[in-house]
């Protein structure tokens, strides 16, 4: 009887819908959304409406990949957006040479571009440290920074807008190859290096190994706190970049608003797309077509007369839904 | 047998008077009518929310709905204000109720854990509100009594003279302070002393605390685990609608895009008054001083920049609060720890 | 209860066994992992519904549709976890579910406490009752669930392994409010595998194997040693029986020495603790449930911290502070719970088997996919693990692969010590054998291994050498032609060591 019962167990299901449905459901979903807006939405299949819709969700997918990577080892990071207003507050301190007047404005340009990314490493450093030091769960060792982390960039900044006009520090967002913005071109490099990261090296195996089974992780000799730095360290980083690009189209930096909500925005791409909010399984690709399937949604209503308000209503729906698609596949 | 214990909420509540008296002692009008009343009038939203949220957390759970469903009810109230007090009253608080209800629905019978359905809900409240208010706030009526329910001072019409005569002595001034209470401090209050009521006295009290404590233990025991869940976010829901009215009373416009952020801000009370946010233990007191205790920093700040020694920009609030977080996480952490060792 | 039958998903846990318990009579419940007793305890209480057999309580039929159901009608189950609310005081600990109310909803508080006083009292218990119940000790609190039972008018208490993480004193105090019980006329059903405690306390034994109730005896009437060999299903008259398992075979080479640990002490469970190993030889570590065994081996590999005692590793000193310091010396262990610390379900089984071996498989950050299937495939044929292929899932492989792999996990690394805990448990008899076959191979290729097993036979066909375990303590050291069933089950019942 048991081995009747093995060979059944070892033979790959043929077909399992609900699994059919998490890998491929979100590509599907925008697949439809495309064929629906092609046959229904005018002037959509338009260079114009590809850059408005990729410029959308350029900085959800960027802090999207740094928030899988943390919730691929099972934790969450509510700070990214307070990240974000710290980096965009610090950056324009450079290069217009408020801070220390700098001589050469491409070297002013590269502190700025730089030393930003890595404060808001340093931040999630200290996410990392709460994290594994004291084991405080995420979302409340995350919350420190989300509520202080906005008031060290406003302090910083004195609350100011501050409003600059250096198009070769704005080309990062805004500056055109081949017809596409920069920005989209740099999220399509971090999602593929990030991407390659998960799936092709060490590291991103014990990230997954992390979330997947924490105690059979330590006893195969993963370094676990190490692992849990390294992510936080990264969704960091991930955000000052984003922080740097909004700051960029927006020709002013706003301490108050930049990346306001931007945490939950990036949750929903990353649930949307299919990754397991408990760990161990993550996809980058998802997390990216999670935020253009949230964008989709909304930009189908808006171009067919629904008022925006109602894409959110429709966005709280989706969330719910994979959700709901994850639980009934793990039962 | 056992010595006497300092819990975290009763040091919270300490370090509240201590700011408090600092404030008195150091700056000119700190506990004068007009402060204390704007401080009070402002801060009675976020310590309802709080108190939702305490019940929620205690029971092991996080609402992050709050924000919305204020600024959902407070459109819907804004709506029904030309209709007078109590239906603007009614609908806004049934407007939280039903979003309470729907995260109650999503945690317990589609079993979505509480953070994302609570996600979901923020975000279903906040479109909703926009909708319903056209993108744009809704004036609420002055012809019905409704803003005095934000604006009014309850106990005013009961002030006798003579606490405002020179002469008026000790009691006369606290009867005074006291009576000075804008109405929105009164129902705050209203609301904390029947929520400390529920958790210490009631059958239901211990149940939120017991289900934090130990969800499946609790669920061995008999208790009515489902039911307990489902009503702590509904209670949530109804302080957050609570005190969205208030907020369009007060600021005579239902704002769809106000409450940005006051979950946060409600759960940083919460965890600074004492509550575990593991669920299981807490204080309703000590969600108060919380609330109160992150209040305060502001008008501290204000008051020490008008004393000119030092600049600081009223932005330092968030850090400090942050600090504050900071402080009572690693303790509870590092007291969690030694009780495990030991 | 009579004929009582369950099968989880096909799968017999209990077939046909039955239990009978008289009021004011103290029942022991004894029988090795998976012999049913959970089984029947939860079918008693209402957690899970039987599939046949009969029940009846206080003379009536009786089925229990849930575990608060069988409390209200005077059945209540106190489980190892005490499953009550740390935070919450004792008294509302005993009263949670129906608290005394004095009208308009609230609380009767003086009553609640007073209530809970008077009823510790009777089992002489004084504290406090309005502190929070994590302030007191284990045995304090296993006190307050049996009151908490015995508020709800129980007739029967059943006691899951009450005692395992209790010191000598505390299970003094359980043991005498045990009595008390047995005196206020309530029937006990006392799950222990503390032998002396047993014969302390209980009136009656119902031994269980493999499903079955193998013996029911007069405590008085039954020896340690008959117990132990009913509970493992060994006639003691019996002579050793050959080839039951797959050691079988000549013996290996056996060499220096790997592994040395001397007094190693781990909080309440273990207490002095020694073994050694030798390469190429299989160490069996036996010894009842609780007896320290998996709690020592996890101390060796550094999982988790020992309070005292030393570990020399290939004769140098070992100070591991991590099981990643233990595993780049050459350790490798295998939990005895597959699930919840061996696999990563939602892995692949190439993803699986290179857990460990990881830090190897890097060439400049990233993984050496080549390198990866190479290994991986060498070990599927090698030790013939049966799947669709490297990057099925694990979580679809049967018990018997899974361990396969988790073996193969280890076996990459080239260990020198290989830490086993129960390998073969829960795994079909074609697997077993292979399995087993398999560590006597790689003993024979100079391994060492540390075997634990509740399988005597395994035990004593399998090991070179066998360390038994009673209380936290090495009590006995038996080598070559000396492992015997008897003898092995002779120390575990008693301690007395041979050498």
């Amino acid at each position: 009887m048991t081995t009747a019962l093995d060979s059944k167990k070892d033979r790959p299901r043929v077909f399992d819908r609900a699994a059919f449905f998490q890998r491929y459901g979100v590509g599907l979903a925008l697949l439809l959304l495309i064929v629906f807006n092609l046959i229904v939405t005018p002037n959509f299949a338009t260079s114009q409406t590809l850059a408005v819709n990729l410029t959308q969700v350029c900085t959800i997918v960027i802090v999207g990949v740094g928030m899988t990577l943390v919730i691929a080892t099972g934790g969450i990071d509510l700070s990214v957006g307070s990240l974000m207003a710290i980096a965009g507050a610090l950056s324009p301190m450079f290069f217009t040479g408020q801070l220390i007047p700098i001589p050469n404005l491409y070297v002013g340009i590269a502190l700025g571009i730089v030393i930003p990314i890595l404060v808001a490493g340093i931040f999630g450093l200290f996410n990392g440290w709460l994290i594994t030091k004291f084991s405080i769960q995420p979302i409340i060792a995350t919350l420190v920074l989300f509520i202080a982390g906005r008031g060290i960039a406003q302090v910083s900044t004195n609350g100011d807008l501050q409003v600059f006009k250096v198009p070769e520090f704005q080309a990062i967002a805004i500056g055109r190859v081949l017809g596409v913005p920069f920005q989209v071109w740099i999220m399509l490099a971090i999602v593929i290096v990030a991407a390659f990261v998960l799936h092709k090296t060490v590291f991103g195996r014990q990230v997954l190994a992390v979330g997947g089974n924490e105690a059979a992780a330590r006893l195969s000799g993963i370094p676990v706190s190490r692992i849990k730095f390294l992510v936080y360290l990264i969704c960091g980083m991930c955000s000052g970049v984003a922080g740097l690009i909004v700051i960029a189209m927006n020709s002013a930096a706003d301490a108050n608003l930049i990346g306001l909500g931007m945490e939950l925005d990036a949750i929903a791409a990353v649930v949307v797309g299919g990754t397991l909010l408990s760990g161990g399984r993550a996809t980058i690709v998802g997390t990216l077509l999670g935020a253009l399937v949230i964008q989709l949604v909304r930009y189908t209503l808006l171009a067919n007369g629904v008022p925006d308000p109602a894409a959110l209503v429709v966005k709280a729906g989706l969330i719910v839904l994979a959700v709901w698609l994850q639980r009934q596949e793990q039962a | 047998m056992q010595g006497f214990r300092i819990s975290p909420s009763m040091a919270v509540v300490a370090v509240l008077i201590i700011l408090t008296l600092l404030g008195a002692w150091r700056y000119d009008g700190f506990l004068g009518t007009y402060n204390v009343q704007t401080v009070l009038r402002y801060n009675s939203m976020f310590a309802l929310v709080a108190l939702g949220m305490c019940f929620v957390i205690m029971t092991g759970g996080i609402d992050l709905s709050v924000g919305s469903v204020a600024a959902f009810s407070s459109v819907v109230a804004a709506h029904l204000s030309p209709y007078g007090l109590f239906p603007g009253l009614a609908g806004g608080l049934c407007a939280g109720l039903l979003a309470g209800t729907l995260n109650g629905l999503l945690i317990t019978r589609l079993k979505i854990m509480p953070f994302i359905a609570t996600l979901a809900t923020m975000l279903a409240a906040s479109g909703t509100a926009l909708l319903l208010a056209n993108n744009q706030s809704v004036s609420v009526s002055y012809e019905t009594y409704f803003t005095n329910l934000g604006q009014g001072d309850l106990l005013s019409f009961m002030r006798p003279e003579w606490v405002d005569a020179e002469d008026a002595g000790i009691l006369g001034g606290i009867l005074g302070f006291i009576l000075s209470f804008p109405t929105p401090a009164f129902i705050a209050l209203a609301a904390y002393i029947a929520g400390g009521i529920v958790i210490n006295h009631t059958a239901f009290g211990r149940h939120v605390l017991a289900v934090g404590g130990g969800t499946e233990a609790s669920r061995l025991m008999g208790l009515p685990v489902d039911r307990t869940i489902f009503l702590v976010y509904v209670i949530s829901g109804g302080m957050a609608g609570m005190a969205g009215v208030i907020l369009a009373s007060q600021f005579g416009a239902g704002q769809p895009i106000e409450g940005i952020g006051w979950e946060l801000f409600a759960i940083a009370s919460v965890v600074v008054g004492g509550t575990l946010l593991t669920g299981g233990n807490g204080s309703v007191g000590g969600t108060l001083a919380g609330a109160l205790l992150l209040g305060i920093i502001f008008t501290i700040l204000n008051f020490e920049n008008g004393m000119g020694w030092i600049s600081l920009s009223a932005y330092w609030q968030s850090v400090v609060r942050g600090v504050f977080l900071f402080v009572v996480v690693v303790l509870q952490a590092k007291l969690s720890r030694a009780a495990k060792a030991a | 209860m009579q004929a009582i039958s369950k099968s989880f998903g096909g799968v017999p846990a209990l077939i046909g066994a039955s239990l009978e318990v008289m009021p004011a009579e103290i029942m022991a419940l004894v029988g090795q992992n998976g012999a049913g007793k959970s089984t029947m305890i939860k079918i008693i209480n209402g957690a899970y519904v039987r599939d046949s057999g009969s029940i009846s309580f206080n003379g009536a039929p009786w089925t229990a549709g849930s575990p608060q159901q069988a409390q209200r009608a005077g059945i209540s189950t106190i489980f190892q976890e005490i499953n009550l609310i740390g935070y919450r005081s004792v008294a509302e600990n005993i009263f949670l579910g129906r608290e005394p109310k004095r009208g308009f909803g609230l609380l009767d508080w003086a009553k609640m406490n007073a209530e809970s006083a008077a009823l510790l009292a009777r089992f002489d218990v004084k504290v406090d009752v309005r502190e929070p119940l994590e302030r007191f000790s284990t045995a304090i609190q296993q006190m307050v669930a049996i009151a908490r039972a015995v508020s709800f008018d129980a007739r029967l208490v059943i006691m899951d392994e009450p005692t395992s993480s209790l010191d000598e004193a505390e299970v003094a105090v359980l043991l005498r409010t045990i009595r008390q019980l047995k005196a206020d006329g309530v029937a006990v059903i006392f799950v222990s595998h503390k032998l002396d405690e047993l014969y302390q306390v209980c009136d009656c034994v119902t031994i269980m194997r493999d499903g079955k109730t193998v013996a029911v005896a007069p405590m008085k009437d039954i020896t340690k040693l008959q117990l132990v060999a009913s509970m493992l299903g060994r006639d003691l008259a019996e002579v050793k029986k050959k080839g039951a398992t797959a050691f079988e075979g000549g013996d290996s080479n056996i060499g220096s020495e790997v592994l040395n640990a001397r007094n190693i002490a781990i909080g309440h469970r273990v207490h002095d603790a020694s073994l050694d190993i030798r390469r190429g030889e299989i160490i069996g570590l036996a010894g009842l449930l609780g007896s320290g065994r998996t709690e020592t081996a996890r101390a060796i590999f550094a999982a988790d911290k020992k309070s005292s005692g030393s570990v020399t590793f290939l004769g140098e000193p070992a100070e591991f502070r991590s099981p990643a310091d233990a595993i780049a010396a050459g350790l490798g262990y295998c939990s005895e719970d597959r699930k919840s610390q061996g696999i990563v379900p939602d892995m692949t089984v190439a993803e699986n088997l290179t857990l460990a071996l990881m830090p190897a498989l890097k060439r400049s950050g990233m993984l050496d996919e080549a390198k990866q299937r190479e290994v991986v495939e060498r070990f599927i044929k090698e030790i013939d693990i049966k799947c669709a292929g490297p990057n099925q899932k694990i979580r679809e492989l049967s018990g018997g692969n899974q361990q396969k792999v988790l073996l193969a996990r280890w076996l990459c690394m080239n260990p020198k010590l290989l830490i086993l805990d129960e390998p073969t448990r829960g795994i079909d008899v074609g697997a077993k054998a292979e399995i087993q076959g398999l560590i006597k191979r790689l003993a024979g290729e100079g391994l060492g291994v540390l075997m634990i097993s509740s399988e005597l036979e395994e035990i004593v066909e399998g090991a070179n050498r066998v360390f038994v375990l009673r209380e936290g303590r090495t009590v006995a050291e038996l080598a070559h032609e000396n492992i015997t069933e008897s003898d092995v089950m002779r120390a575990m019942a008693h301690g007395h060591d041979s050498a």
